[in-house]
């Protein structure tokens, strides 16, 4: 009969939408302000700078190498190195940024930065609140705003994390002891 | 009539035998909602029926191909994400592909598994998505479309949580790939491929005894077999005239001689067929998926012998492709040693399905046009680069 595959259509559609009342599967949208999808801790949106302790500038574990500026594939990292050293997060004197600024509207979210980073110093931030009006004065971020602790590394990412700071720490051990007559640092950081 | 004054390059056409009617040029898009992006077709038009077809595209040219040559190796493996950015998965192979060919790196029996995972699941969604727009060109606008996309949203929570983004994954590299899976991601994906065959059946009762669909699609925009193939059409359009190429049976790249799966063909090439032809290539997937899910090997996911940066491959030449999607995606690379390629070039599957647009909408009515170039299956990142 002309008309009958329209009618099972239909029973489809009716099916979906009664349904959506019983199965809660079918709701498949939240009302976004007030409810919140749970967030998923691969996900990546903007590069942060990681610091430890509790100064968010004198601990940055960034030590200004440039690489991260250089493997950017937009281009969207500005760095200007210091001319001192101070101590890094392991404890060799290194240069650190004067000018750390990455341009979020420029930048692609890639993470390779990350990836190219020896210091596990850039990490991805999965904050997507980040709208604003001014392109340049709200938009170019500088390293007092991309400054964030490794508590909150750790809160946004704890499994990836717990993996650097297993890292840092033999690191840590490693440059601590005068001259150990073993090597105490299990061989190798995990490749990112 | 006036409007042909305005468009002079109708000018030299000539009024149709009767004699009382007269040709209207009519310009569809760029910002036309069906024209699946920023394209635009100079249409002239006999009464409804379509005399002349000439696509126009270049909107969204980005410089893809030429950012490359500035670009390390890696550093334009974010940008073929943003070539057709449903499938961006599939992109990362075929780039990857034709890196590892130029370099002679060898991928991990682990990462091959997860690659093809990864684009199956592609291929799913952008075929869900792409039988959601074919029926929002039609004019039933959302049901089918939203349905599609509740399935889509899934797969793209998967790629979220692998990947760390829904759509711009940036997840294979050169020798493997960037991050193995996390806890629970194998159940979860077991769950939602498990679930995709229901979801197919109840788009089938949606939409496939559809009197309306069949008025609108049987016999409506065919392309022969003949012209298909001197045209170099590929992937779907293709087996929907019923040549039988497919690159994961013709190549074999990467590990799919080891999978039981069917390529489905059609057979009269019209727009009915391109559709049917999708929703059984989904159902073919699934296998594919269920195969590699259980057979996934434990081991590395990446070559250690290969170097995230400074990566140089030797002086030659190479071209990788495989079967994205909407067909045969390649990539075809020249280095003279350096750490950037010499030469770059995409051969994007839409740009090359598009130029039969002409041939299979003339003589049609021009509410046609939009169901053909739906079915053609278009992503305007990819045509214009």
């Amino acid at each position: 009969m002309l008309g009958n595959g329209l009618l099972k259509g239909l029973t489809e559609t009716a099916r979906n939408f009664f349904g959506s009342y019983v199965d809660k599967d079918r709701l498949t949208t939240i009302q976004y302000p007030e409810e919140r999808a749970p967030r998923i801790e691969a996900s990546r949106n903007f590069p942060f700078l990681v610091y430890d302790g509790t100064d968010p500038q004198a601990g940055l574990r960034c030590v200004s190498c440039l690489i991260c500026e250089k493997e950017c594939p937009p281009k969207c990292i500005f760095i200007e190195k210091s001319t001192d050293k101070k101590p890094d997060a392991v404890g060799k004197p290194q240069f650190y940024p004067t000018r750390f600024n990455i341009d979020v509207s420029v930048c692609m979210s890639c993470q390779i930065c990350v990836e190219v980073c020896p210091f596990d110093a850039i990490k991805m931030d999965n904050d997507f609140e980040a709208s604003a009006t001014g392109r340049f004065s709200d938009l170019l971020w500088t390293k007092e705003r991309l400054a964030k602790s490794n508590e909150y590394y750790h809160h946004i990412h704890p499994t990836e994390a717990a993996d650097v700071d297993a890292v840092l720490a033999a690191a840590r051990a490693k440059a601590a002891a005068p001259r150990p007559p073993a090597p105490s640092a299990p061989g190798g950081a995990p490749e990112k | 009539m006036s409007a042909i004054a305005e468009f002079p390059s109708a000018a030299h056409l000539t009024p149709s035998s009767d004699g009382d009617s007269q040709l209207l040029e009519v310009s569809m898009g760029p910002q036309h909602p069906s024209t699946h992006g920023v394209f635009r077709m100079d249409v002239v038009l006999d009464g409804e029926t379509v005399v002349k077809l000439k696509p126009i595209f270049g909107y969204l040219h980005r410089n893809h191909e030429k950012i490359a040559e500035d670009e390390t190796y890696l550093g334009s493996m974010p940008y073929t994400d943003r070539l057709d950015y449903f499938c961006s998965l599939t992109n990362n192979w075929a780039y990857a592909l034709a890196v590892e060919t130029l370099a002679g790196v060898q991928v991990p029996e682990r990462a091959q598994y997860l690659r093809v995972i990864t684009a199956e699941l592609t291929r799913l969604q952008n075929h869900a998505s792409l039988i959601g727009f074919l029926m929002q060109d039609m004019g039933a606008s959302g049901t089918p479309l939203m349905y599609a996309f509740r399935e889509r949203e899934k797969i793209l929570d998967l790629f979220e949580a692998l990947t760390g983004a829904r759509m711009m994954c940036n997840y294979m590299r050169f020798g493997g790939c960037r991050v193995d899976l996390p806890a629970g991601w194998l159940e979860q994906a077991k769950q939602v491929v498990a679930a995709f065959p229901r979801f197919l059946d109840q788009y089938e009762s949606l939409l496939a005894g559809n009197e309306i669909l069949m008025a609108r699609t049987q016999g409506v925009g065919v392309l022969s077999r003949e012209l298909a193939i001197n045209a170099g059409i590929t992937g779907p359009v293709l087996r929907a005239c019923g040549v039988n190429y497919d690159l994961r049976k013709v190549d074999k790249y990467g590990i799919y001689d080891r999978f039981n799966f069917r390529i489905p063909l059609g057979d009269h090439g019209d727009v009915y067929d391109r559709y049917m032809i999708r929703v059984l290539e989904m159902r073919e997937s699934i296998k594919i998926l269920e195969q590699a899910m259980r057979d996934l090997p434990e081991g590395p996911i990446t070559d250690p012998k290969t170097k995230v940066r400074n990566f140089r491959p030797k002086p030659g030449e190479a071209y990788g492709r495989i079967e994205a999607p909407k067909g045969e995606l390649g990539f075809y690379l020249i280095s003279d040693g350096t750490p950037n390629p010499y030469r770059y070039r995409v051969r994007p599957p839409s740009l090359i399905n598009l130029t039969v647009l002409e041939d299979m909408c003339l003589g049609r009515n021009i509410a046609d046009v939009v169901i053909i170039l739906g079915s053609i299956d278009i992503v305007m990142g990819e045509v214009d680069r």
